[in-house]
């Protein structure tokens, strides 16, 4: 059995776990085995379920009162438990922090070997693994011994696809006894998103600012991105700068974005900045130099100083719309 | 408080990167090196803790000769001493990595420095192996905390904060802990002239592990294809403007 973890939201399954299960399939179908889901905390039960569309035939429900609020060495116990249980050959998840703190502590808990943000796995003798580096500027290809094999799929790297034809899903339900000593890393309390605030992973558009924009310009970038409905982005070097918080930060050690459109403004476009924004569909770059990286990397320019560019682009919008 | 901050030397990378001929490592020739920045961030928090709790902060790194120049720059902003687990410079793996770091955690404890608190940088810039930390504290029987972007320390217990969709996951462990960090818990300080000489005359305590790999194990590196999309100047300056909006309303991202 190949068996994936599957984070969802209690209403659906997260697409970066329907990409993996996607990746499943495929090592699964080289193997001849099956594949089977792990799934955590309410509402978990339909969703499942429902997941024959993705190739799942066994779900592994995991309830218990103790195990409803995150805890990764607890719910990792759980996995690695399951795994022996069912002799899996492959555990995966999506290279997420979720994804990826899991698997570390499965791995470490049975002292295998786990390779993060794989974006090709060749599931033969020796099993070979393509993973990213530098965030997915650079690519190692290694060698994944031992069993069973724990590794992540980075997010953004293939499309969510169903299955050619729904497997009838077998539903299994178990209720572990975690130890005191795995539940002493557990999700305590949360903070609620700002409201009415757009998510940055999530945005459809991202307007995203640069050095280029300066210490106080970035209201120009607030009225663009609020116009739109989409989120404010910004490079490291503003960040640095102290000049915006760093939950906005696009790139390596900030978010990785996958908008319809990107609008880069006066960004040069660092390797690291790249590597956050090359999932976006379309980039639109804003920048006085026609030679800057990103415009490069961007389907549409506009070559010209962001200062009048961008209220010239807002104005243009309220004038269209009418508001 | 004694506080144990793990870091890694890297190649300071902006633009594209080359390989060496045997495809195992970056070309370095003409790149600069630093401390990966989720640890730079790290080392940063370590300092904090110690300025408002007593004790001290030891700064760790497994790599070669020249990364006592990062163990220094650590010095440099405020960590007492070092550890330096010299390395013939080639790639170590993340399990031969959280063995080494276990060894001169428990040798530090056996000579009498127990420490309450292991930071690390919640992945490498280059390897992004996501598992040092959790090794480390799954094998010494601590619980971990990882993604951290804000932590308090109060009273033998760590509090942290994490991103969550939008939001935020609140974790709360006692000490002792290890904790693995992002760059954006704080705004790292730029070290000052006195703080760099004192750097010069702080111990940096040596020894030469030897690896005991444990996977995965590296083939070879290669770039990946380069993604240049031909790109359409849509105008130049404020004048662009109906251009950039009429494109908008084509992605359906505005209604006319």
């Amino acid at each position: 059995m190949i068996l994936v973890f599957v984070e969802h939201d209690g209403a659906a399954a997260g697409r970066s776990s329907l990409e993996a299960l996607t990746v499943a399939r495929g090592v699964a179908s080289a193997g001849g085995v099956p594949v089977g889901a792990v799934l955590f905390g309410p509402g978990a039960s339909a969703i499942g379920a429902g997941l024959g569309s993705a190739g799942v035939t066994t779900a592994f429900l995991v309830g218990g009162e103790a195990l409803d609020a995150y805890a990764p060495a607890a719910w990792a116990r759980v996995l690695g438990a399951l795994a022996a249980e069912r002799g899996a050959s492959v555990i995966l998840a999506a290279g997420t922090d979720r994804g990826n703190e899991m698997l570390a502590y499965a791995a470490a808990h049975s002292g295998a070997a786990m390779a993060a943000n794989c974006v090709e796995i060749t599931p033969n003798e020796p099993f070979l693994v393509t993973r990213q580096r530098w965030g997915g500027s650079l690519l190692e290809e290694a060698r994944l011994d031992g069993s069973p094999r724990f590794l992540t799929i980075a997010e953004h790297v293939v499309e969510p696809e169903p299955a050619a034809v729904s497997t009838p899903v077998d539903v299994v339900v178990v209720e572990p006894e975690p130890s005191a000593e795995d539940l002493r890393v557990r999700v305590v309390g949360r903070v609620a998103p700002e409201a009415g605030k757009v998510s940055l992973a999530d945005a459809r558009v991202v307007v995203g600012g640069g050095r280029g924009v300066g210490s106080d310009g970035f209201g120009q970038i607030e009225e663009l991105a609020g116009l739109l409905g989409g989120a404010v982005g910004v490079s490291r070097v503003v960040t640095s700068a102290g000049w915006r918080p760093h939950a906005e930060q696009v790139g390596q050690t900030g978010t990785r974005i996958a908008p319809d459109l990107y609008i880069a403004c006066g960004i040069s476009g660092a390797i690291q900045h790249i590597v956050g924004c090359k999932a976006a569909k379309a980039i639109l770059a804003i920048n006085t130099d026609r030679d800057a990286p990103m415009m490069s990397k961007a389907s549409y320019a506009v070559v010209g100083d962001l200062h009048t560019v961008v209220p010239a682009i807002s104005a243009e919008i309220r004038r269209v719309t009418g508001r | 408080m004694n506080v144990l901050v793990c870091v890694k030397r890297v190649p300071e990378t902006g633009g594209r990167v080359t390989l060496t001929d045997d495809a195992q490592d970056i070309d370095t020739r003409y790149l600069g090196f630093t401390v990966s920045p989720h640890e730079e961030c790290a080392v940063e928090e370590a300092v904090r803790i110690v300025e408002a709790n007593g004790g001290a902060a030891t700064v760790l790194t497994l790599g070669p000769e020249a990364a006592a120049d990062q163990l220094r720059d650590a010095m440099a902003i405020g960590a007492d001493r070092a550890i330096h687990l010299e390395t013939d410079g080639r790639d170590w793996d993340p399990v031969a990595t959280a063995a080494a770091i276990v060894d001169a955690v428990r040798a530090e404890a056996d000579a009498g420095t127990a420490y309450d608190l292991l930071l690390f940088g919640n992945e490498a810039a280059d390897s992004g192996d996501y598992q040092v930390g959790i090794r480390v504290a799954v094998t010494l029987g601590l619980p971990c905390i990882s993604g951290v972007k804000a932590l308090e320390i109060h009273d033998g217990v760590a509090t942290a904060r994490r991103e969550a969709a939008g939001g935020w996951e609140v974790f709360e462990v006692p000490l002792p802990a290890v904790v693995s960090v992002r760059e954006g818990i704080n705004l790292p300080r730029y070290p000052s002239v006195p703080g760099r000489l004192r750097a010069k005359k702080k111990e940096i305590a040596r020894s030469t592990p030897v690896a005991r790999p444990g996977g995965p194990t590296k083939v070879r590196l290669r770039l990946p294809a380069e993604q240049e999309r031909s790109v359409e100047i849509l105008g130049s300056g404020p004048d662009a403007a109906p251009a950039v909006v009429e494109l908008l309303v084509r992605l359906g991202l505005v209604s006319a």
